[in-house]
């Protein structure tokens, strides 16, 4: 039995190329595609139509959650488990610790960017389809590749093929799962 | 919206009348017309080729530097902090200096990657990931002096929150504690930062790999990225975040440094100027470092196309001003220790510059205000050996200057019967050496291992990049006329 089809792959030489094409492949209805450019081509998710990263919700839920623990622990520590006297001073404000409340809540938002991407982009992941090209290796050099998938309700082999050679592309193949 | 209608209807015809005859050209970052693959074959051959011989010798006299120290710990632990030159009344010595010093180090690194990322300086591409490097293994090196100046370093996790046998919690009234905080957070955003950075070029490299341990090696720590531009949307928008939380981030870390100062009552030290002061220094002499470690490497690896001279240009330029805001602080220490009238005060600064210790705020002086104002003559940024010579200095100027603070101001306090005059012993001279060892070993394993230079982010910066730009009517400001002078095939 042959292989499962993921999907058909396709090449650009340029950003030029690829921002142009990926205007008329989303005008022409794909939902499951993407491009694989070897640096982010400006403007390029606004042409595949995809939306706004989520990232900065979950950096503010990072924040408010270092913001908070901040409190919570320099308040059970100082305030309540082993009160300190000091100077006559309340056992916990929201003044002294700040520093401390501060640094954490830079912390806790630096981790929500940073897990948040890998979170959103389903990262680490060691393998997937594209990989078994030997054309998509390049797209980390100098290549501008595009991927349809087989799943896309709109896919079909030929008629997907015509419209990518249509829209300037070359190199055109099909992808095994 | 009459007059809104009038002015856009002018428009053009103005346009048109103003319109320069040819297009203003930028300077380039990538000279001599590169392509995307010259890119990457430049950077990743610095780390798939054999080992250059140099490289060989560098490292393993770094790592027999690294190994004094080993030595200067190994002395210390097992004997005691009294193998240090700190007695009564210094009890900060060269310990503190030598923190103070590398983690100021650090901190150009993070306004490279970070603060020059929101200020849209697109010249940071070349640079960031060395410097970024460069942070992280300074701020290793700033750890292990507070953390084995605490005595008994098998209890140095008592400083973080963590229950313990005594029941007792940190006092965070104190700025050492903050200090714990900031350093040890400012460590792992930096590492964030540096990794999350890579990550592409690990893939790149990944794709390129024929050996199979390399496959794997850059495989895992490639994540499975795939460049894809879903993928590329969110990681654009956390680098950008990340950004924006190391700004604040940076400036807090040097700021809360100069608190363990500023916070104490100590003539010289509690003073309002320290943390703006502390974060120009810490920017100055990182620059310095950055300047070090690049400019060999520029031409050990030929990478003059890519660091260009426009890069040590800008870094000279802001060595200057950093430089200059530095003596500039120098000076409003002094005015304001006689405009504000405490003795104290008035003492310790006199006593900087004309007791003891004169020789040390002289070396201070010279190097960090008088050598940089070199840069302000094109000549001097153009002559890279004379470059190299400045920042050493700078680097040399502002270990003094960390001296000239922490000593002078312990060894002559307020009780003139308790002064004192700190030398350091044979075991802070080997550990301070050590630390540059280990600081170059790490350095050196960065370099042949990993990406030096962001692949990705030079491609980004390269006029081909851009997505309006069509290559068959050449809009783009041709970069050959520019590049002719400093070119390097």
């Amino acid at each position: 039995m042959s292989e499962e089809i993921f999907g058909i792959m396709a090449e650009f030489k340029t950003p030029h190329d690829i921002y142009e094409a990926s205007a008329k492949l989303r005008d022409a209805g794909f939902k499951k595609w993407d491009t694989f450019t070897p640096f982010p081509v400006h403007g390029l998710e606004k042409q595949m139509g995809i939306g706004r990263s989520h990232v900065p919700w979950i950096v503010l839920l990072g924040g408010i959650t270092g913001f908070f623990t901040g409190v919570a622990f320099t308040w059970y520590m100082n305030g309540f488990d082993y009160p300190l006297v000091v100077g006559g001073k309340p056992y916990w404000s929201i003044i002294f610790p700040f520093p401390v409340l501060y640094e954490c809540t830079i912390l806790f938002s630096a981790f929500g960017a940073f897990f948040g991407q890998f979170l959103l982009n389903g990262l680490p992941r060691h393998y997937h389809p594209v990989f078994n090209s030997e054309q998509f290796e390049r797209s980390s050099d100098n290549a501008f590749v595009v991927v349809i998938e087989a799943a896309d309700p709109l896919y079909d082999e030929s008629k997907t093929r015509a419209l990518l050679e249509q829209v300037g592309a070359y190199n055109i193949h099909l992808v095994n799962k | 919206m009459s007059h809104a209608a009038d002015s856009s209807a002018d428009r053009p015809a103005v346009l048109a009348k103003v319109k320069p005859l040819t297009s203003l050209p930028r300077r380039p970052l990538v000279l001599n017309n590169r392509d995307f693959h010259w890119v990457t074959e430049k950077i990743c051959r610095i780390v798939e080729d054999p080992a250059p011989t140099w490289w060989w010798v560098c490292f393993l006299i770094s790592a027999s530097v690294a190994s004094f120290l080993g030595i200067g710990l190994l002395w210390l632990v097992s004997t005691g902090v009294g193998v240090w030159g700190l007695r009564s009344p210094e009890f900060w010595g060269w310990d503190i200096v030598n923190f103070v010093w590398w983690i100021g180090i650090g901190h150009a690194g993070t306004l490279i990657s970070a603060v020059l990322c929101l200020l849209r300086q697109k010249w940071r591409t070349a640079i960031n990931r060395s410097s970024e490097a460069m942070t992280i293994f300074a701020v290793m090196c700033a750890g292990v002096f507070p953390l084995f100046h605490v005595g008994r370093v098998w209890f140095a996790w008592w400083l973080f929150p963590i229950p313990n046998s005594q029941s007792t919690w940190p006092n965070f009234r104190s700025p050492l504690e903050w200090d714990v905080f900031a350093v040890s957070t400012y460590f792992t955003v930096s590492v964030l930062f540096w990794y999350m950075g890579m990550v592409p070029d690990l893939g790149t490299l990944r794709d390129r790999a024929v050996k199979t341990w390399r496959k794997y090696f850059y495989g895992i720590l490639a994540l499975g990225w795939r460049n894809s531009t879903r993928h590329w949307r969110n990681y654009e928008m956390a680098y950008l975040i990340l950004a924006g939380l190391s700004t604040p981030l940076v400036l807090s870390v040097h700021t809360i440094v100069s608190f363990d100062f500023a916070a104490s009552l100590i003539p010289g030290w509690h003073t309002t100027i320290f943390p703006p002061y502390f974060v120009a220094g810490a920017i100055f002499s990182g620059f310095g470092m950055v300047l070090t470690l690049v400019l060999p490497l520029r031409s050990m690896f030929k990478l003059h196309d890519l660091i260009t001279q426009y890069h040590i240009d800008c870094m000279c330029k802001i060595i200057l001003a950093t430089g200059s805001m530095v003596g500039y602080a120098y000076s409003m220490e002094f005015f304001i220790a006689w405009y504000g009238g405490n003795i104290y005060e008035g003492f310790a600064f006199i006593n900087r510059a004309f007791g003891q210790y004169g020789w040390a705020y002289w070396i201070m002086i010279s190097c960090n205000v008088i050598s940089p104002q070199l840069f302000w003559f094109r000549k001097v940024r153009e002559n890279t050996a004379l470059v190299f010579i400045i920042v050493l200095f700078v680097n040399c100027g502002m270990w003094f200057e960390r001296f000239v603070i922490i000593v002078t101001s312990l060894a002559n306090d307020f009780l003139p019967s308790s002064w004192g005059y700190f030398s350091p012993s044979i075991v802070d001279i080997f550990t301070f050496f050590g630390t540059m060892g280990f600081f170059s070993t790490l350095f050196l394993l960065f370099v042949r291992f990993l990406p030096m230079l962001p692949i990705a982010e030079i491609k980004h910066v390269m006029p081909a990049a851009d997505p309006h730009v069509h290559p068959a009517h050449d809009d783009a400001p041709a970069p050959v006329a520019l590049a002719a002078k400093g070119g390097h095939s």
